[in-house]
Formats: C-alpha cells, structure tokens, sequence
C-alpha cells in the first residue's frame, strides 16, 4: 500500500486527501502545523465577530477523519529530502513518503515597513493571527488597516463589530482597484463608508511608529500625516507560503512551488496544490500563474487525487467563478469582468436606484458573445452561467433569458425587468 | 503635524454588550413581567385591566424600543454579531436563569395553576389569572383560566418579538412575509378567532391546529361537542379531517412542511420569534440526528396509537352517533397506514432512498396493523392494542403534551435552541416530514461551486441540519426536519442557499436529492 503524505490541511490538502479516500486504499497522511483540524479559513472573521466558535468553523465532525483512515498529524514540515523520499519534521523526526503532495498556502505580504514588526501590527492569515488579533484589540480605540482587498475589509468588519473604529487605506484611487471596475469599486466604497469605516483612497502607509511601551502608536502616510492608533492590520495580499522549503533545494520554486499543467513539480513523486503552487504557464492563459482563493485550491485537490491514484489528469479549472461579501453586499462573478475593458470589448453596468444592487455584463463587440458577469446584492445561478459561457451564448440572450439564473429568495424584487429596460436603453444609445 | 479622524461608527453591534438604551429597553420589559409577577400574592386585584394594561405595554414597549434601537438605525442585513460572546445565548447564567424561569411557568401552568390563582370551580379567579379577567370577559364573555392568560402572553411574544425578527431580518423579504404571517395565524386564528367563537356559543376550534399536534381532536367530547354544535361545528369537523388527510399533504407536496412549520403554526411562531436569539444552540452532530429520528418516530407511533385506541374505545359496532364503527375506523386506519407502508416498501424509485431502518419499520408496521385489524376483528375487544385507551391518553397528555411539548419545548428554550420540540418531539412534524422526504417539491438548491465552507448555515440552523455538509458538496438539501425558515439561505455570506418549490426536471425524489451538475471544470470534475 503506497502511502500518500500531504503537507498542510487547508481546502487543497483536504480536498485531495478525500477524493483519494474516495479512489483508492492508499494509506494517507495529512502533517499540518497550524491546527489538528481542517477548518475553513476564510470563515476566521466570523470567530471574532462571535457569529461562530472556532468548533462551527470545522467543515468535518472530527470522527470523520478515522472513519475515512485520513491520519493526521499536526506538525511543521521542516524540510523534503526528495532522494530519500521522507519529509523531516521540526522536531527531527521524519515521515517516509511514495507520494508527496505539498500544499501549505499562503502567507501575509510584508513589504519592508518600518515598524511592521511592533506589538499589535499584524496580518490576517492563520489561526494563530486571529488569537493574536483577540489580544492585540482588547480595549482599543482606534485601528488603521493597510490594503484594500477583500482580507482589508473583512478587518475592517471584525474590528466594527466590535465598535473599534476604523480607518482604511487603499493605495490606489478606488476600492479593490485592479480588480473590480469602477462602477463596482465606486458602490462597494460608498457601502464601506455607510457602514461606519473611514476609507482613505490613495493613501499610502510609510511607517508606523512605537510608543513608549513599545507597542504601536500611530501610522504615518506617504504625504506626512500621522494616524494614531493602537492596532495596525496588514492586508496587503498574500505570497505562496516556501519559505521553510528554502533547504529542500531539489524541488524547483520560483515565487511558488513551480508546477506543470499536472501539478507536479521537477521532483518525481511531488505535487504542489493550492495557494503555494506556481504553474510555469496557466493552462488556463486568462489566469494568473498563482491562484489564491477557495475554490481553485479545491479544484486542485480534485485533480491532483487523481494525478497520484494514476490517472494522470491535467488542471483544468473551467470557467472563473468568484464570490465575496463586503459588510452586507454579497458579490458574485462569472467569467471575466476586467476591472477595465479589454480591446474589443463593450460592456454594460446597471444599477439599481437603491444603490445597493448592480450587474456588470461584458461581451465581446463583433461576436457579442458573453465574456463575464459581476452581480452585486443579486444572486445568480453559477450553472446556468457556467453554461452560457461553455456554449459561448451572447449577451443579448443572456439578458434575454435572465430569469432563468435567478438565484435571489423568494419574494425578492424582480431585477430582470429593470436590467433587461437600461440594457435596451442603453443599446438604442449608442446605435 | 498630528490628526485624529473621528469615526462616522454609529454602531454598536453589540458585541455580546448591552448599551445604555439596550439596558433601559430592557429594564422596561423586566419591569412589565415584574408587574405580572408581583399580582400573584394577591387575592383580590385592584383595577386589574389597568394593571395588565401597564404590564403588558410596558413588555412590548420595551422589546420594541430595544429592537428599535439594536436594529433600525442601522444598515439593513443580518447581523450575528456577538452571538457566541453573551451568556445568554450561549448557555451562559443568564441562559439558566431564563430556562429555569421558563421551565417554572410552565410547571405551574400545566401541573399547579392554583398557584397562579386558577380558581376552583365556582370561585373567583386570584393573582395573575384575575389579572385577565377583564380581557377574558371583553373576548369571550367569561373569567379568564390559565391558558387564557397563556394564550394572551403566548400571542404578545411573538408579536413583540415578531417584530423584532423584522427589523433583524429586514433585508430579506422571505423572512419579513413570513414573520407577518404566523403573527397573523397567531393573533387571528390561534387568540381571537376561537375566543369569539366561545362568544357565539360555538366550540372552542384553532382552525390551524391539526391532529396529531393537537391530539385532543378525536377525543370524544370533541369530537361529540363538535357534533352536537350542528351545522356550523360539524363543518369544523370535517375541516380539521380534510386539514390532515387533503389539504396538509396538497400543500406539503407544493411547498414543503415550512407552509406549517414556519409560516402558521403557533409552536413554530414561537420559536421563530421569541426563540431566534437561541437558534445557534441546536446539536448538529449525526448523533443528535440519529437520535431525532428515533424520538420523534417513537412519539408519532404513540400519539397514532393512542389516538386509535381512544376513538376504538369510544365507537360502537353500529354507527349511531359518529357514524363511523369500529370495523370502519380499522378498514381506514389500516388502509391508510398500510398503503404508506406499502408505498415505502415497493416503489421502485424511491428504494434507493429508504435505508433499511425505514424498510424494516414500514415492514414492521404494515405486519403490526393487519395483525391488529384481524385481531381486534375476530375477538371484539375493546382495547384494539390490548392496553386501555384512556391512561395512555393520560400518559400522552403527561409526557408529551406537557413535559415535551411545553416544559421542555419552551422552557429549554436558553439551553437546547428554539425546536427541540418541533425536532424531536412533534409527531405532526414527523408527518409532515415524511411528506416532505418523499412527496414533495421543496428542496434547498445549492449554487454550484460557490460555497466556501464557512458553516454560518448550519450554525444558524434551527433543526441542526448541517446544511454545509451538503453546500459544500453542491448536493441539494431534503430533509424531512427542514422547516423552511430560510434562515440558512438568509445569513449565507455566499449566495449558495435557495429555498425552492417550483417543479425540478424531473418531479422525482432523485432529482431533487442529486445535486446539480457541478460547474467546476470540463473534466467533469465534481465536488463530492
Ligand atoms: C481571512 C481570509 C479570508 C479569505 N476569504 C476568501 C474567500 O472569501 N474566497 C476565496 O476564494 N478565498 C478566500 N481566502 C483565500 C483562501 O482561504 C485560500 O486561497 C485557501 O485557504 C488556500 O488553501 P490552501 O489549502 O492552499 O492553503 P491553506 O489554507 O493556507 O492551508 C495550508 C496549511 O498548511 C500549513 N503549513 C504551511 N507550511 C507548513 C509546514 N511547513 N509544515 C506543516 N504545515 C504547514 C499551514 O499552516 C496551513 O494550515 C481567504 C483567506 C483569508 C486569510
Ligand atoms: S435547513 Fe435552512 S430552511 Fe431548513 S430549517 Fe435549517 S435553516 Fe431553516
Ligand atoms: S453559509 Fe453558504 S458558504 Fe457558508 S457553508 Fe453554508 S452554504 Fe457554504
């Protein structure tokens, strides 16, 4: 029986140590330093809002594990003697492997700040973080978070609900710029503010300063100004987490463990997955080489488990989908929506008179085929759009046939009607 | 150069920490149940209209004005903040100190109303049931006895805390018709109608309350006052029959159980209302569904049982009075329990979904009711189960009646969530949960790959269904417990969660279990 070792039970390990579970007798092995249990990371704001205890956040009772012969070992991973084929733990022992998926996501982006070191200056990445954020914010009055993405909000909304005002600050000029268009950007901002958050746009942090306890006391941004503060939260994205692979030097890393199109890396025997892998080239060329949410780790873990049950099985991750929540907006997307229009492209964007509800349609200009969809406080159907895009249907039937991917409750106002009036409005125009 | 930029924060989503207008709101309210409290000494009540009067408004005054303040001015969307940092909805002392009071009003309520100044026959009500005389007269004509003042404080909960759940839940409009609709039910149907009702002389009669959770329906001085009431109480008869074997199951195969569970029943109206802050507290560990199963199926068989063997005992073998006989309620019984147990058995489509466990009790009951019926037939015996009718009325009345249903349902509300009775112990919702399970629309549709596992839904559960142990498989969500609040859907930060009951594909149970295809990738990979 080969015996399968899988370093770190984040959404990838898990999903791969399963779906082997599911393929195959091997013996598997989870070695994961951060906690015993798989939870679900991107549920860690709502521990510290007290919407769940750190037991809700577990997406498995912890008998399933036995049940499923997953054996787990919680651990550091040190270092992959790939000659020898065994992993050595931090505590000297080591681990023999047939096959060896690594899988140990990502870590906070630091970027050189002076004082990013200080008591009470922190990212938002592990279990660990959200104990030391409890402790870093008790009783203070006010926070400063750099970086303004989805990690930067979600901050922002732990520590409002626990009435610690905030003040936000985006480097760039609108909110999750670079990624959300300006219409998005623009309503999500003007929701962040509503909700009680100072939101600075094009502002950026020089350095943050101790006070005389040593702790923070203030930040201070690139034209001078001083925030004072007592918690600084650093959001500024997140890089493949490789560096305790720095003495592992056969596997080949570049910013990420570098993988092909089948998720192995140079190394016979090694797959990476997840957040820490870094394909050579995106078989999927819209993408980045580096994937860092939820559901591409899932994916993954999918394809590798049958990579290593020897049913060697490119990644191929199908159309993007993505989904957020900033304070009580709920965002969805499918397909591409560029946070500008590519060549070529036309897009449409409706907003709803409550400023609250808005859909973002792109296509392309001669074939009008649909390219994406960004939905803001409107829920829609991830099949019926995964199969529009596969059957490459154009925007005119999309709006046409609309309903058809309403997801929102019952009793909801009908949005179609309305989107389907500025949709035609909006073609009579430019015609 | 030194700046200080003032929060525009409003807020005070509380985390688990009451704020000055919170602790005034609810001292307000504390003091209206004070008021109630303090008249039970008393055997005569000064003004007692004005005294409830002032109690109750000062309840509702002070739930509204905290509801007000927690949730209005604030932006719309639902808000769990600090649910698990107070004691009081995490089993802390306050939790206790609720659960024990509830669970003493209760005791008293079914077992010692004398305390609360119940009046024994021809004497005057004292203490807190006098307090409701003056409203019991203006209703229904008559003194007030302890399920009136019941009843008024039962329908003052959940309107006050009905609107409450309004403001909470305002940015969803399921949750906003639906609370209106069991505080309608609960105030129209379940209060006034049957109160005016006893004004025009006709039988006391909640329309909506159904056998088998009203298990007093086939009792015989029902089911004989309903009778001898003519024209208009026989209606009533006919309409509480056709509630249970037409309209109920009608309704459950278009829209679910939730048409009952969570729009009009008044145990449900409870827990939705007055219970919402506890719903975190439900067990969602399979033990605790296994566990679920057993309990609530053993209650349905007592409660059937029961309630056969108490109309056997009072049929006769000619059909004078209840034109139906003995013979003719065995060939019902039999017919209608064995064509379910039949059902369950054969349809070829629905085996794969029925594990053996439901075999084996379908066989079990099929071979159990035709053994009776022959049984009962041949020797003419007048306790059809061999045991007496009337104390396993009793018992039922004790144990499931009072202790379940009320002590347990009620007063564990702060320690076990809002429907450990409707979970584990309604055997109307046992039924209706069978309909739901295999003869139904309903199911919750999960939106393809979007779920990330974060487990809101199924701490929000009230029926401790792990929803994300199907979300995060993309599998459609049926179960029979499912009441159809929405909730999970509500505070599901993903948009994955739908309440639907339009026609799936199909129509058949398989393809409301299986889940969509997954839109994950052209490998036909799944999320299983
Ligand atoms: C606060 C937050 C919110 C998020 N929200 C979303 C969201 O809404 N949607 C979305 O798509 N994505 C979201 N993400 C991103 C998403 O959580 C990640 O993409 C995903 O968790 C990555 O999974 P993974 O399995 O690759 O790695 P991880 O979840 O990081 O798991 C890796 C595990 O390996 C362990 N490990 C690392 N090194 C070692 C070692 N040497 N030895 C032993 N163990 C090791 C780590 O401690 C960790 O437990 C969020 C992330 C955060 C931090
Ligand atoms: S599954 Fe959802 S709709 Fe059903 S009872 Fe639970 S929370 Fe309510
Ligand atoms: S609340 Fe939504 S995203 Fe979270 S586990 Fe449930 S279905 Fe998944």
């Amino acid at each position: 029986m080969p015996h399968i070792v899988i370093i770190g039970n984040g959404i990838s390990g898990i999903t791969a140590a399963r779906h082997i579970r599911k393929r195959s007798d091997a013996r598997i092995t989870v070695i994961s330093g951060e906690s015993e249990h798989f939870f679900s990371r991107t549920a860690l704001m709502y521990v510290y809002m007290g919407h769940m205890r750190h037991i809700d956040i577990k997406p498995y009772e912890d008998h399933f594990w036995a049940k499923n012969r997953i054996e787990l070992k919680h651990a550091w991973v040190q270092q992959v003697d790939a000659e020898k084929k065994h992993v050595k733990l931090q505590d000297g022992k080591t681990v023999d492997y047939d096959k060896l998926i690594i899988a140990t996501g990502s870590a906070s982006n630091k970027f050189g700040w002076p004082g990013q070191d200080l008591p009470g200056v922190q990212g938002l990445y592990s279990l660990q973080d959200l104990e030391a954020m409890e402790l870093n914010t008790k009783g203070i009055t006010r926070a400063v978070i750099v970086g303004g993405g989805l990690i930067g909000v979600e901050m922002a909304e732990m520590l409002h609900s626990r009435n610690i005002p905030v003040t936000l600050l985006v480097r760039e000029t609108i909110f999750w710029g670079g990624v959300l268009p300006n219409e998005e950007a623009g309503l999500i901002g003007r929701h962040i503010i509503e909700n009680g958050i100072v939101l600075r746009m094009g502002t950026e942090m020089k350095e943050i300063l101790p006070c005389a306890n040593g702790r923070v006391c203030a930040v201070v941004t690139r034209t001078g100004e001083e925030i004072a503060c007592q918690f600084v939260g650093l959001t500024a994205g997140v890089h493949p987490n490789i560096a305790w692979l720095k003495d592992s030097t056969a596997i080949k890393t570049d910013k990420g463990v570098l993988v092909n199109e089948f998720l192995e890396t140079n190394m016979p025997d090694i797959c990476a997955i997840g957040d820490c892998a870094q394909f050579h080239e995106h078989p999927d060329l819209q993408r980045k080489n580096i994937e860092q949410v939820w559901y591409t780790g899932r994916m993954m873990g999918e394809t590798v488990a049958k990579t290593v049950t020897g049913e060697r099985t490119a990644y191929r991750p199908g159309h993007w989908f993505n989904s957020a929540k900033f304070f009580d907006l709920e965002y969805q997307t499918y397909g591409w929506v560029r946070h500008e229009l590519q060549p070529g492209e036309e897009g449409h964007y409706w907003e709803h008179t409550n400023g609250k509800v808005a859909l973002h349609l792109v296509w392309d200009q001669k074939s009008r085929v649909l390219h994406g969809v960004n939905s803001i406080g409107l829920r829609l159907r991830h099949e019926v759009f995964d199969r529009w895009l596969e059957a490459k249907a154009t925007v005119d039937h999309v709006v046409a046939h609309l309903e058809e991917a309403a997801f929102d409750p019952e009793f909801y106002e009908k949005m179609e009607p309305l989107i389907r009036m500025s949709f035609k409005q909006a073609k009579t125009v430019t015609a | 150069m030194s700046k200080t930029d003032h929060s525009l924060s409003i807020a005070d989503q509380h985390s688990g920490v009451l704020d000055g207008v919170q602790k005034g709101a609810l001292t307000l309210a504390s003091l209206g149940v004070l008021g109630l409290i303090v008249s039970l000494p008393f055997s005569t009540i000064p003004q007692p209209a004005i005294w409830l009067a002032l109690s109750l408004s000062a309840i509702v005054a002070g739930t509204l004005w905290y509801a007000h303040h927690s949730y209005a001015n604030k932006p719309a969307g639902i808000k769990n903040n600090g649910v698990w940092h107070s004691g009081l909805t995490t089993r802390g002392i306050a939790a206790w100190v609720v659960g024990i009071l509830l669970t003493g009003l209760y005791i008293l309520l079914y077992f010692y109303p004398e305390y609360l100044g119940q009046a024994a026959e021809g004497e005057q009500n004292k203490g807190l049931i006098a307090l409701f005389d003056p409203l019991a007269q203006l209703l229904h004509g008559g003194p007030a006895s302890q399920w009136f003042m019941y009843g008024t404080l039962y329908t003052v909960s959940i309107l006050a805390m009905g609107y409450k759940f309004i403001l909470k839940y305002r940015n969803n409009k399921y949750q906003i018709v639906r609370t209106i609709s069991v505080m309608f039910f609960q105030l129209g149907f379940a209060f006034l109608l049957p109160e005016l009702l006893a004004r025009l002389s006709l039988p006391y009669n909640d329309f909506k309350n159904m056998w088998p959770l009203n298990y007093s329906f086939f009792d015989e001085w029902n089911v004989k006052g309903l009778i001898d009431a003519g024209g208009f109480g026989l209606f009533m008869l006919l309409f509480g029959v056709a509630m249970i074997f037409v309209i109920s199951p009608i309704l459950t195969y278009f829209y679910g159980k939730r048409w009952y569970c969570s729009w009009v029943c008044g145990c449900g109206g409870l827990a939705e209302t007055a219970g919402d802050p506890f719903r975190q507290l439900s067990d969602k560990s399979t033990k605790a569904w296994k566990m679920e199963r057993w309990i609530i199926h053993t209650v349905l068989v007592f409660a059937v049982v029961m309630t056969v063997a108490l109309v056997y005992s009072y049929l006769g073998d000619s059909a004078k009075g209840f034109w139906v006989t003995r013979g003719m309620l065995l060939g019902i019984i039999g017919l209608a329990l064995g064509s379910v147990a039949t059902v369950v058995l054969v349809r070829p489509g629905m085996v794969k979904e029925v594990n053996n466990t439901i075999r084996f009790l379908a066989l079990g009951l099929l071979v159990a009711i035709i053994g009776l019926t022959v049984h009962a037939y041949i020797t003419g015996r007048g306790d059809v189960f061999f045991v007496e009718s009337y104390p396993l009325r009793k018992w039922y009345g004790f144990f499931i009646g009072a202790i379940f249903s009320g002590v347990i349902g009620v007063g564990f509300y702060p320690l076990m969530g809002s429907r450990v009775w409707c979970r584990f112990g309604c055997p109307m919702a046992a039924i209706l949960g069978m309909q739901q399970r295999f003869f139904s629309r309903f199911r919750i549709t999960t939106n393809g790959g979007q779920c990330i596992s974060c487990g809101n839904c199924s701490t929000y559960c009230e029926m401790g269904i792990d929803v994300r142990s199907y979300a995060q498989r993309g599998e459609n969500i049926v179960r029979s417990s499912c009441v159809g609040c929405g909730i999970c859907a509500a505070v599901c930060p993903r948009g994955v969660l739908k309440l639907e009951s339009r026609s799936s594909a199909g129509g058949k149970v398989q393809d409301r279990v299986s889940s969509d295809p997954i839109a994950i990738g052209k490998t036909g990979a799944t999320l299983r």
